[in-house]
């Protein structure tokens, strides 16, 4: 591995081997002295074109843990905002000696570009693109979800929301099906995209009927801004339709968990009750976030590609 | 001016001939003639010989966008690739939107001598579909503009269009319309479909055209016009235009080299060489419009050369312009799409890349058949050889060809207009 | 070396094919063990103070197993557990990454106690000085010793163990390697002539 791109570009070991090392990191991490010394030397770019500051805060706790020297580049009040384009700002990085590069960027593939252009050498983790993907996201999610479910294995998971704009949705779909989950998405058909041919999923328009059917429900952030694209008519039809509050978390399994990437709409997708509810592991979901950005950026930066020799 | 004496072509690809160029104009083809003495011979054993090809669809971005290209360089890729006429898009700075604008276009590429450039006319003042063009003045004007187009953005108002459609009449003129719903396509970057679904980039759907194109020949037939589609991308297109043809409804259409070629799958790079307007579509779609132009539902190739500086290209998806270069590719990408899978002759390329465009175009000095008398616009194209596109081997001053690094049939070995040679051995010949 | 890598990689699990000889079976390192059980009760005056931490992977198993007998002797069950010194070796940087073995470390930690690190083979030596490095970042022991089941020589640090199963003297191109019950199946103990690359001796 020398990219984390997409949540495509793991396979079900791999995908595993960051789940299992996270559970290393996590336990780790309780420990008074919190720093690991894997990334001693080792420089990781927070390099985000779009504000996220619960992202970056997570990419920066992990690295740090990991002993890593962290420069944030973010574009408010720096060259980035006068229009300095992504390859000049590569460009520069790699002048850095950047070995790891976390971007953030609104528009899809650019990490991929970062990655493939030929303009740096370090390695690069997509912290989201665009409406693409969040494959850290979609692993935390992961990892969240096997703590209380177990193994994955025909897991039935619901993601409900706007799938058509979510780079969590996607990457959620690819990462859970290679886990071997049963994943379905819920949405309103405007927002799911026209032809889901190439999704390794089950769609419905109908959340009251999956419910009872999920092991996990992944509640999506919906912008109410949508409703002037006419991509529902109000934001109360929308949430009488698709939101989760407590009479549909009712329905769900006992065991069944709710989940949610952030932030959140109280009172639009998810209501209060349901967000602060036992079943929401939604605060939880933010501890793992680091264990996860720590098993990645360990995994990537940590190693050379040179073949092992022996030693004891 | 030098004669020339052509050896052995085959002409539009049928039997091997002698061509005699002079003054200007094809004195004789056959064998055995009688050349003047001072005339150079170019053997052209194993060449085919074509009309000088035309393209009613070139962007040369003068004025406004030297950076990308001028009427000079443009011309000059115009040769390379085996034109001899171009028709020059309005979407410039300024827009070619007045008299004064076509006529600067028209005598640039007259300075220049690459190759006749024929400007096109905005149908819309700034291209802002609001308010019609003085379409008239363009007319009358030394370009004598017949081509109306606001190329770029789609004369969307229906209202307008049908107006515009009108107006031309008067002056023979046609209205080539880039078939494009905007409210459909805001944001678009890419062919709507599964692909764009995974790949996170909003969708530019084919009945965003197909709307358009259909609405178009309703109103061409309610008001008995010229209406001519520009870059025809999906099969749904096809069957509009194929049945509108049946019905004996007036329409032509064209297809870009890169419809013909490629597919949406090479978007999933993310590398914004491959974005263009409108977008590359299905294999399926490439298929229809194949079909489409051997039975003659597609009238024509244009290329749609699309220049853009590095730093258009060289960022992310979203942020890049859309646009393919095409002029020095054409020819080779219709063999490979249209003569190696037989599904045309040479004899149809020459109809399709020479003839038909002229002849919408109303570019008399272009699109004659290679005989006796007819001024001495000829190509001569190696079938037999390959080559690998290096970009930086273009004329262009810009270098966004989506064949990078694609090994493609065929090369152009020798270019004249009006007898003078602008290509011999496959380069300009200045 | 996680079990998602060995699926990767099924030449590092798999006993090589090549000629190799039998240096201890089972009943010498049952003996060994129990052996070394003793003397750490010995020299600790008891099983009070001590913690076993097992480096993986086979100093886990082998660190339950010295565990076991200490408390079949003492009637008294010693603190064990595992230490990952993966992101402590001094070669991280340099080789592929590898996915991290589990660190568990007991309740009551280990300031204060007097924490014995068990491995299979002590060999260079780095992988003790990446252990204690991990140690310091855990606690404070009273103080560290080391149980190994096989030394094979050749120290790059001035490190030496404790308590050792076997001292076996090797030459630099043979290769030693330990196999117990609960990863391979068997116990013994094989030298072999040469070390194919790839493979951690
Ligand atoms: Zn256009
Ligand atoms: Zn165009």
């Amino acid at each position: 591995m020398k990219h984390l791109l997409s949540a495509a570009d793991l396979s079900r070991d791999e995908a595993q081997l960051i789940l299992d090392t996270a559970e290393e990191m996590r336990s780790l991490a309780d420990r008074p002295i919190k720093k690991l010394p894997a990334l001693r030397g080792r420089t990781v770019v927070n390099l985000f074109f779009e504000d996220s500051t619960r992202t970056r805060i997570s990419f920066e706790a992990a690295a740090k843990r990991l002993s890593a020297d962290v420069i944030n580049f973010s574009a408010k009040g720096s060259s980035l905002s006068k229009g300095e384009s992504l390859k000049d700002t590569a460009l520069t990085l790699q002048a850095m000696g950047a070995d790891g590069v976390v971007c953030r960027h609104g528009s899809s593939g650019a990490p991929h570009l970062l990655a493939k252009s030929g303009w740096m050498t370090g390695s690069v983790v997509n912290a989201g693109d665009g409406t693409h993907e969040h494959p850290t996201q979609a692993l935390l999610d992961a990892f969240t979800m096997r703590r209380h479910l177990g193994s994955l294995e025909g897991r039935r998971i619901t993601i409900v929301g706007d799938v058509l704009h979510s780079r969590v949705a996607r990457s959620n779909v690819l990462l859970l099906s290679t886990l071997g989950a049963e994943v379905t998405v819920v949405a309103p058909p405007t927002l799911v995209p026209v032809d889901m041919s190439r999704w390794p999923c089950a769609t419905s328009y109908d959340f009251d009927a999956v419910l009872p059917k999920s092991d996990a429900v992944m509640m999506l952030r919906v912008q109410r801004e949508r409703m002037n694209d006419a991509f529902f008519p109000s934001a109360r039809e929308y949430t009488r339709r698709y939101g989760l509050d407590k009479n549909r978390m009712a329905q769900l399994p006992d065991e069944a968990i709710v989940l949610h990437p952030g932030p959140m709409n109280r009172g639009m997708e998810i209501s209060a009750e349901v967000a602060d509810s036992t079943r929401s592991v939604i605060v939880e979901q933010v501890t793992n976030g680091v264990a996860i950005r720590m098993a990645v950026l360990y995994l990537l930066l940590s190693g050379s590609n040179e073949t092992e020799e022996q030693t004891a | 001016m030098t004669a020339y004496l052509i050896t052995g072509a085959r002409i539009v690809g049928g039997d091997q001939a002698d061509l005699l160029i002079d003054n200007g104009e094809i004195v004789a083809i056959g064998s055995g003639l009688d050349a003047p003495a001072d005339a150079q011979t170019i053997d052209a054993h194993g060449l085919v010989a074509l009309p000088g090809l035309v393209d009613l669809h070139t962007h040369l971005r003068e004025p406004g966008r030297e950076d990308a290209e001028t009427v000079f360089t443009g011309t000059r890729a115009a040769a390379k690739g085996g034109f001899t006429a171009v028709f020059a898009m309005a979407n410039t700075d300024p827009v070619a939107d007045t008299a004064g604008v076509v006529e600067q276009v028209w005598r640039l590429g007259r300075d220049a001598g690459y190759a006749d450039v024929y400007p096109i006319g905005a149908v819309t003042v700034g291209r802002k579909g609001t308010q019609l063009a003085e379409l008239g003045a363009m007319a009358d004007s030394a370009a004598r503009v017949r081509v109306f187009s606001d190329d770029g953005d789609c004369v969307w108002d229906a209202a307008l269009m049908r107006r515009a459609l009108e107006y031309v009449k008067a002056f023979n003129g046609v209205i080539a319309q880039h078939a494009q719903e905007p409210r459909l396509t805001q944001g678009a970057q890419m062919n709507e479909g599964a692909l764009s679904g995974v790949l996170g980039l909003t969708g530019w759907p084919s009945v965003a055209e197909e709307a358009i194109i259909a609405r178009d020949i309703l109103l061409n037939a309610h008001v008995g016009s010229k209406l001519h589609v520009c870059h025809l991308s999906t099969k749904g297109s096809v069957e509009i235009v194929r049945a509108a043809k049946r019905r004996g409804l007036e329409v032509t259409a064209e297809v870009t080299p890169h419809h013909l070629l490629l597919t949406e799958e090479l978007a999933a790079s993310y590398n914004p060489v491959y974005k263009v307007n409108p977008p590359l579509r299905t294999k399926e779609d490439v298929e229809a419009v194949r079909e489409g132009l051997a039975d003659g539902t597609i009238d024509i190739v244009a290329t749609d050369h699309a220049p853009h500086p590095v730093e258009d290209k060289d960022c992310e998806w979203s942020a890049a312009a859309f646009g393919m270069t095409g002029l020095e590719t054409a020819l080779s990408v219709v063999q490979q799409a249209m003569i190696d899978t037989k599904l045309l002759t040479w004899a149809d390329v020459a109809d399709r890349m020479s003839y038909r465009p002229a002849a919408i175009g109303q570019a008399a000095e272009h699109g004659r058949p290679l005989e006796a008398g007819a001024p001495a616009n000829v190509v001569l194209y190696d079938p037999r050889v390959e080559r690998t596109v290096v970009p930086d081997e273009s004329v262009s001053l810009s270098r966004n060809t989506p064949f990078d690094g694609m090994t493609l049939p065929g090369k152009v070995v020798a270019t004249f207009l009006r007898g003078t040679p602008t290509v011999l051995d496959g380069e300009l010949t200045r | 070396m996680s079990p998602a890598q060995r699926a990767e990689h099924p030449e590092i699990s798999q006993p090589p094919k090549r000629s190799s000889r039998e240096v201890l079976d089972a009943s010498d390192i049952s003996r060994a063990l129990t052996r070394i059980a003793h003397e750490i009760l010995e020299r600790n005056r008891g099983a009070d103070p001590v913690v076993l931490l097992g480096i993986p992977s086979r100093g886990v198993p082998l660190a339950q197993r010295v565990s076991a007998r200490i408390q079949a002797v003492e009637g008294q069950s010693v603190p064990t557990g595992s230490l990952d010194v993966t992101m402590y070796r001094d070669d991280i940087g340099l080789k592929p990454p590898r996915g991290l073995e589990h660190t568990d470390i007991p309740a009551d930690g280990i300031d204060g106690k007097v924490v014995v690190l068990v491995d299979d083979v002590l060999f260079s030596g780095r992988t003790i000085r990446a252990a204690l490095d991990a140690l310091g970042d855990i606690g404070r022991p009273r103080a560290v010793q080391l149980a190994v089941l096989v030394d094979r020589g050749h120290r790059e640090l001035p490190i030496r163990a404790d308590y050792v199963g076997k001292n076996l003297p090797t030459s630099l191109v043979e290769r030693v390697t330990v196999h117990l019950t609960e990863f391979d199946g068997e116990d013994a103990v094989l030298i072999a002539d040469k070390a194919p690359t790839g493979v951690k001796a």
